[in-house]
């Protein structure tokens, strides 16, 4: 079936500003956004630029607005989005070149809530335990790509900078209720700051944006709830 | 043009990768160099588990993981390497949870073990509990764990740099690395006392395959163009079960978990061939029992698919254990896999030939065992060899991570004694000159038709099936396809995210090691593991008990010398299950 696909364009070496451009590709319905990208690429115009890997889903490159909602390239069929397809930038973070955005601020924050295990000595030998209970607890929030697609998605991203933005915060949650995690209360005290959670205005926008179905703002609440209970 | 000195450069930031440079953080200076973010890494799309004789659900030994893993490779794998894999990897997987990695758990609280191909107790009688496992996301958990090790440790990443040239002296030892700045376009030569190779496979030498677009072989052509050998590059994995066309993977965790592989009359047709593990027989097997069964006209439809069916498995088990491979039926096929079963075909999935190494890592120039001094590779990229004909699953993530340690304890220990190799006065000209060239070249060949050419013929020639008109019909035809190369024009002229230049040059490489493929492929007249021959049947341990390595000559040819297997403990027997 024929498509168009209307790419906002950007090149920080020729343009002042971005642009639209029209491509016509032939794609079979169960085509991925990324073969329609593809396509575009390798037979039309080489100097369509955007990022991608795995290609389903996996490692989180692809993270684009598509038809105005923020998708994985690689995880939209083009069969479910009509015959007009509109796809732009992730928002809130500078445009490097066309589709591509660039991710350093992200990865900062990330950074900042201390993305790793901080524990006691392990035992000599052997695994530490864990029951099967206390790791399903935070099993929802390993799932996280870093794909971006939920910080981009939030308003609350878009308009104060400082935010540490939905994804930091599932990868804090991913600590703070690991059972073997000791440092819980450290990254509670760098998201009870202004910069941290209760910048959250619970819009729901990262929960509908994430690829892997993870409960972005469940994960939020229970971090806020951590905050004022106590019950991590 | 940048310039940086290091102790380490570390080429690739996968599970193999990252695994070498935790072990140097804070006492080396290391620079961790990715075409990708690392995260992005293909380790992370690994999905079923990591094998380590851990017995936490039943008897289980490390000897035992070592057979397994001998036979599994057809007697090809060197056991000594075998050996420290087997033992290593109850450390290694130990260390990862130390790390942090979320692992699935028994109801006691320690790591949890299922089912996977190939894996038994008792030398062979019937399956063992041996995979250690996060849900079906076992690498994603890897490489986010390492990640999170990395920025704890304040490891030092050139994310986003294309390795475009290895340096070595004229008397052969490592001097560093050049790489291309995507973000840029600016060439950096990273002056290095060790390097180690951990950049992973190149599957997307074939049309169906569950390999990243970015499993290219960077690595593995870069240093083979320099003058160091392959080894056993023939020996190339489909597995069995990856989605029609598409070729993403679904684990064999569905087949460990109980689910089994059926043709167009329901027939689960694996116990047929392998009566004592039927659907849990090793890959090799499987992908050639689905090539029999389409062959015989017994696909779905006639086509050249056939199905996977989880649907008798409770709902839960299907939610619990194997969350993301139904999902992806689900998206990318619109089957539901608790009602119907999933169109599956064998996808190009691993590399079990690539840069030899020893056991610590150390990249050998020859069958004699004479290291390169300073150069080092692990994981996918490299041959060190513990997958011999055909890696048994899980098996390629214990690689990683017990290689991928070894390579960086090794490195330490030499960055200690090993003096920094003089760098030539243009390190960058060779770099240059490549991109340059392509960039001038006005018009000529579409590099993605030339890409889709190789891919084709390599799928239909040179996967599961092979004799030797095909392969010779193959070896011409990447002739030509390299021919081809040399007039590949790129239309992006610019230097920032170029990535028109850069899909150029990943093709350079795949057709380099294409070429290799079918070179090897032609010489080893016998069956073996994952490499078939329709034209000679049975496996020659007289001739072929041995690696094949295969050298780039200065005349554009290929020569081709044997090293002889390592066999300590197993002698070759018959392989059946």
């Amino acid at each position: 079936m024929e498509v168009t696909l209307r790419i906002k364009r950007f090149n920080p070496e020729t343009d002042k500003k971005a642009h639209f451009e029209e491509y016509v590709v032939d794609v079979d319905p169960r085509d991925r956004v990324l073969d329609a990208l593809n396509q575009v690429k390798w037979y039309q115009d080489g100097t369509l630029t955007y990022r991608r890997s795995c290609g389903h889903g996996i490692c989180g490159s692809d993270a684009m607005r598509i038809n105005g909602r923020n998708r994985l390239a690689c995880k939209v069929l083009m069969q479910d989005l009509g015959k007009r397809v509109t796809l732009e930038p992730l928002m809130g973070f500078r445009i490097e070149k066309d589709l591509l955005v660039d991710m350093d601020v992200f990865f900062d924050k990330y950074k900042s809530v201390k993305p790793y295990l901080i524990a006691d000595n392990p035992p000599a030998h052997g695994e530490r335990l864990q029951s099967p209970e206390e790791r399903h607890i935070f099993d929802d929030t390993t799932k996280c790509i870093l794909c971006a697609a939920c910080t981009t998605s939030c308003p609350v991203t878009w308009m104060s900078e400082d935010f540490v933005g939905p994804a930091a915060i599932v990868n804090a949650h991913r600590f703070i209720f690991d059972s073997r995690d000791t440092a819980g209360i450290e990254r509670l005290q760098i998201l009870n700051k202004g910069t941290g959670v209760w910048r959250c205005r619970t819009v729901f926008n990262c929960t509908d944006a994430c690829p892997r179905d993870i409960k972005v703002t469940e994960a939020i609440e229970q971090v806020k709830r951590a905050l004022i209970f106590g019950d991590q | 043009m940048a310039f940086h000195r290091y102790d380490a450069v570390v080429v690739g930031a996968g599970g193999a990768g990252l695994m070498a440079a935790i072990q140097m953080a804070g006492k080396a200076k290391v620079a961790v160099v990715s075409k990708l973010y690392p995260t992005r890494s293909h380790t992370g799309a690994a999905q079923g588990g990591i094998s380590a004789a851990l017995g936490n659900t039943e008897e289980d030994h490390w000897e035992w993981h070592m057979y397994d893993t001998v036979k599994g490779g057809d007697y090809l794998v060197d056991q000594d390497a075998a050996e420290v894999l087997a033992q290593e990897a109850i450390d290694a997987v130990y260390e990862l949870e130390h790390m942090g990695l979320p692992f699935n758990r028994t109801p006691e609280g320690k790591i949890d073990q299922r089912r996977f191909g190939g894996h038994t107790r008792n030398f062979g009688e019937a399956a063992v509990r041996r995979a250690c496992y996060a849900a079906d996301r076992t690498g994603h958990m890897i490489i986010q764990t390492l990640y999170q090790q990395g920025i704890r440790h304040n490891l030092n990443f050139f994310d986003e740099h294309h390795l475009v040239d290895i340096i070595f002296t004229d008397d052969g030892q490592c001097a560093g690395v050049v790489t291309y700045e995507i973000r840029t376009g600016e060439l950096h030569v990273i002056h290095a006392k060790t390097v180690v190779i951990a950049a992973g496979g190149f599957g997307r030498i074939f049309r169906v395959t569950s390999n990243a677009l970015a499993g290219t072989g960077d690595g593995v052509a870069i240093p083979y163009r320099r003058g160091i050998p392959l080894m056993d590059m023939e020996m190339y994995q489909f597995h069995p079960t990856g989605l029609y066309k598409l070729g993403v993977l679904l684990s064999e965790a569905a087949r460990g978990e109980g689910g089994v592989v059926r043709n167009r009359d329901g027939e689960a047709f694996a116990v047929r061939y392998a009566p004592t593990l039927a659907d849990l027989a090793p890959r090799d097997m499987m992908s050639r029992f689905i090539w029999q069964e389409v062959k015989e006209g017994r696909g779905i439809d006639g086509k050249d698919y056939v199905l996977l069916d989880v649907s008798h498995l409770p709902p839960e088990v299907i939610d619990e254990k194997l969350p993301d491979i139904t999902d992806f039926a689900r998206t990318y096929l619109g089957v539901e896999p608790k009602r119907e079963g999933v169109p599956i075909q064998p996808t190009a999935h691993y590399a079990m030939g690539g840069l030899p190494t020893n056991v610590d890592a150390q990249v050998i120039r020859d069958p004699q065992g004479t290291i390169v001094p300073g150069f080092y590779s692990a994981g996918e990229a490299a041959c060190v060899s513990v997958h011999g004909a055909n890696r048994l699953g899980t098996n390629s993530l214990v690689d990683l991570v017990v290689f991928g340690r070894r390579a960086g304890k090794k490195m330490l220990e030499d960055i200690e004694t090993l003096d920094c190799a003089e760098l030539p006065k243009d390190a960058d000209a060779f770099a240059r000159e490549q991109i340059d060239s392509l960039k001038a070249r006005q018009s000529g060949e579409r590099a993605a038709d030339v890409r889709k050419a190789m891919q084709d013929i390599m799928m239909d020639n040179v996967s599961v099936y092979r004799d030797e008109g095909l392969l010779l019909e193959a070896q011409q035809r990447i002739g030509e396809l390299k021919e081809s190369y040399r007039n590949v024009s790129i239309m992006d002229k610019g230097s920032t995210y170029n990535m028109d230049l850069l899909e150029a040059l990943e093709l350079g490489n795949m057709l380099d090691l294409a070429e290799t493929i079918v070179h090897g492929a032609l010489a080893r007249q016998e069956s073996r593991g994952a490499h078939y021959r329709g034209d000679f049947e049975a496996r020659d341990d007289v001739n072929w008990l041995a690696h094949s390595m295969i050298y780039a000559e200065p005349d554009g040819s290929l020569r081709l010398e044997k090293k002889p297997v390592v066999i300590t403990r197993f002698e070759p027997k018959e392989r059946k299950y």
